[in-house]
């Protein structure tokens, strides 16, 4: 049923690959950006998409699950309609991000990096968004948020869960 | 009467703590009060504790008032901040506080003063003058006058720049390439980050020099995908770019985003990602400089190292070596976070001494409480105690004490931080981040998790600690690349410096 649009996704990456690097590019040079396309329009990496993806880029299923299982950005279940991505590296170690991230266990039952699809708002953990010198950082969906406390996130989680 | 010309910070920094808020607030006060401003989002100074940083251009130059939230906005009109006026909030000219007064800026000159998507504003600020430049030189001449510069790979590893792109200016190929390795991994730094954001046509220039130097038509730039606000940013000026035909076919280039991998930073992890497959380490040789994306001879470089060249070509190499000491020339942009009073990006000569940095101009935990230790370089680098404070930021000096400077990222924690818990983290961050290939790596990590662990429940303290260091000789020893190779260094540096944090607790305090 996706068949087309991952089709669709596939000419137009592969095509852009080529414009730029000549007909002789490696189709497989489009893999990324189709992946990241496809998490883009269907939230997550449809497993039965993943044929037509190694069809069109003439390389096998096995390289692309491969490939969608190594990288940390890439779901292949459907995603909450809210991520939060709690920075859990060094500087807002040293800023408190892990007090930060047991309230959430503690106080909303949201364990980062256990998200549950089915909730308005899953956590996860990310290490460093460049906003070290402003943290606790964490990214809401596109939104950067620095020097995060707990009545923020209380309300953050509260307004996802609606 | 023309319109005022008003700063706000469009870079993520000064946006995660409300800079869009206040730029909005400032357009619909002025638009209540009648009045005539122009709202220019620039970079980031890079002084982020007083972010959102506002200021007003005035006829005695930019006055700056921070840190800024929406509510404050009605406050600074009633008090003529249009022209420059006093109010609670003023920090006076930008230009004379000390923190930006000091530094030696090379690379970041136009950040925070710039529209960074302003090609105009790009020209009038010395913009283009390296590429000019580069235009009448011979290819061998723009590299040769990077080897003199002494410029080192800002990415972490210190490679000398011009040597590599000696190599890649000498070798075979059809098609060449230039990488920029965008994928700024390592906590505490954001340096790259905001020469994407606040200066990106610097970027752009700096890979267009590369690629008349060893003979390069295409380029690609790797951002993490962590990094949205950069993204955009770099997507925008590249369509800039092409539109002024400062981009073309002779020198074209595009983005990848990287998909959550701390190894892809690692740069032949980062080129098997480009070409579609799992970020996994490539053995050397053969070098990315002789056969690199696509089998292809390749430069790939760190963005503050490409974003040196600009200045390097247009004010000489010889000039740039004058900044800095020893082996290390030219300037770092340093990148000071964590729990730090001051925190920022502090760009200067090498040289400078990790105390001063910290106290001088950090001034100190944002606590209050005393500083304990201090991360330089990243995950991958050795927390330093307070008797090490005086090594000298400089890539040298900073192995010599058992560290390395790694991407320029000092990472502060004060005296409630648990060390045993710091090494946990670090080797939990390298089975986490691990590629698979080395068995020391992958394996030894969740390794040292594990024994981690037991010391810290008291259980065969002695022989657990040994063995945690014996696994560090294997990973340092089994390792392909610095993830594996160089997490021991955190791990050893905690237990060599702190080892009251791995005694025995729970006896202790019963005694
Ligand atoms: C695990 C690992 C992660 C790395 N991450 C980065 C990174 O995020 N950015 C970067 O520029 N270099 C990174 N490097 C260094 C690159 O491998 C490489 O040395 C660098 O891109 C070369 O450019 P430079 O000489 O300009 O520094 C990393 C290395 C390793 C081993
Ligand atoms: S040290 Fe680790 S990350 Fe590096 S190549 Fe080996 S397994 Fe991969
Ligand atoms: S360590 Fe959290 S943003 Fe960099």
């Amino acid at each position: 049923m996706n068949t087309d649009k991952i089709i669709e996704l596939a000419s137009r990456e592969v095509a852009a690959l080529k414009a730029f690097l000549g007909p002789d590019a490696p189709a497989q040079g489009a893999l990324l950006p189709l992946l990241q396309a496809i998490q883009h329009e269907f939230g997550y990496i449809v497993p039965d998409t993943i044929a037509t993806v190694a069809d069109e880029l003439n390389i096998s299923q096995a390289e692309v699950r491969g490939v969608v299982s190594f990288y940390h950005d890439f779901r292949l279940e459907r995603a909450s309609r809210h991520t939060l991505k709690l920075c859990r590296a060094e500087a807002c170690q040293s800023l408190g991000s892990e007090k930060l991230a047991a309230h959430l266990t503690s106080r909303h039952q949201l364990e980062p990096g256990h998200g549950k699809p089915d909730e308005g708002l899953s956590v996860e953990n990310v290490y460093c968004l460049g906003n070290c010198g402003l943290g606790p950082a964490a990214l809401f969906d596109e939104t950067l948020i620095g020097r995060l406390d707990e009545q923020r996130l209380d309300a953050i989680v509260a307004g996802a869960r609606k | 009467m023309s319109a005022v010309r008003i700063f706000v910070p469009c870079d993520a920094a000064a946006v995660s703590v409300g800079a869009d808020e206040v730029a909005a607030s400032i357009t619909a006060e002025a638009k209540r009060r009648g009045l005539a401003v122009e709202i220019i989002r620039n970079g980031s100074r890079g002084m982020l504790w007083l972010e959102p940083l506002v200021e007003v251009a005035t006829a005695k130059g930019p006055v700056a008032y921070g840190p800024v939230r929406a509510a404050d906005i009605s406050t600074l009109f009633d008090a003529n901040f249009l022209g420059g006026d006093s109010h609670p909030l003023s920090l006076g000219l930008t230009e004379e506080i000390s923190f930006l007064k000091n530094q030696q800026r090379l690379t970041f000159t136009r950040i925070g003063v710039t529209d960074p998507l302003s090609l105009d504003d790009y020209r009038a600020h010395g913009g283009f003058a390296g590429l000019d430049k580069a235009r009448t030189l011979k290819p061998v001449e723009i590299v040769e006058d990077i080897v003199a510069s002494g410029l080192r790979g800002r990415g972490g590893a210190g490679f000398p720049a011009g040597i590599k792109w000696r190599t890649v200016a000498s070798a075979q190929g059809s098609q060449k390439f230039i990488v920029c390795n965008a994928d700024e991994g390592d906590s505490g730094t954001f340096a790259d980050r905001m020469v994407m954001e606040g200066d990106p046509f610097m970027l752009i220039e700096g890979m267009a020099i590369a690629g008349l130097a060893v003979g390069a038509t295409r380029g690609f730039i790797y951002i993490r995908s962590e990094y949205p606000h950069a993204i955009r940013s770099m997507q925008r000026a590249i369509a800039i770019a092409r539109r002024a035909r400062v981009l073309d076919d002779s020198f074209d280039l595009d983005v990848r985003i990287g998909a959550g991998a701390y190894i892809c930073g690692e740069e032949t992890s980062l080129l098997e990602s480009i070409e579609g497959k799992r970020g996994q380490v490539r053995a050397k040789p053969p070098l990315p400089a002789h056969r690199g994306l696509f089998g292809k001879p390749t430069v790939i470089n760190n963005v503050l190292t490409l974003a040196a060249a600009p200045w390097i070509i247009a004010n000489g190499g010889k000039a740039y070596a004058e900044y800095g000491m020893g082996r290390s020339r030219g300037t770092m942009p340093l990148q000071l976070a964590g729990n730090v009073k001051y925190p920022g990006l502090y760009e200067t000569a090498f040289g400078m001494s990790l105390r001063e940095l910290i106290f001088d101009i950090g001034g100190g935990t944002a606590s209050g409480r005393p500083v304990r230790a201090v991360q330089v370089g990243g995950p991958l680098g050795a927390y330093f105690p307070e008797s090490l404070l005086d090594t000298k930021l400089d890539y040298e000096a900073m192995l010599a004490a058992g560290g390395m400077l790694g991407h320029g990222g000092i990472v502060v924690f004060d005296d409630s931080v648990d060390m045993m818990k710091q090494a946990r983290f670090a080797m939990h961050f390298c089975a986490i981040e691990s590629c698979g290939k080395c068995t020391p790596c992958r394996i030894g990590s969740t390794r040292g998790v594990e024994t981690l662990d037991k010391i810290a429940a008291d259980i065969e303290r002695e022989k657990n600690v040994a063995l945690v260091r014996d696994l560090c000789t294997v990973m340092t020893d089994g390792s392909l690349c610095a993830l594996g190779g160089l997490t021991p260094l955190p791990v050893l540096s905690a237990l060599d410096h702190f080892p009251e944090d791995f005694a025995p607790r729970l006896r202790a305090a019963a005694e």
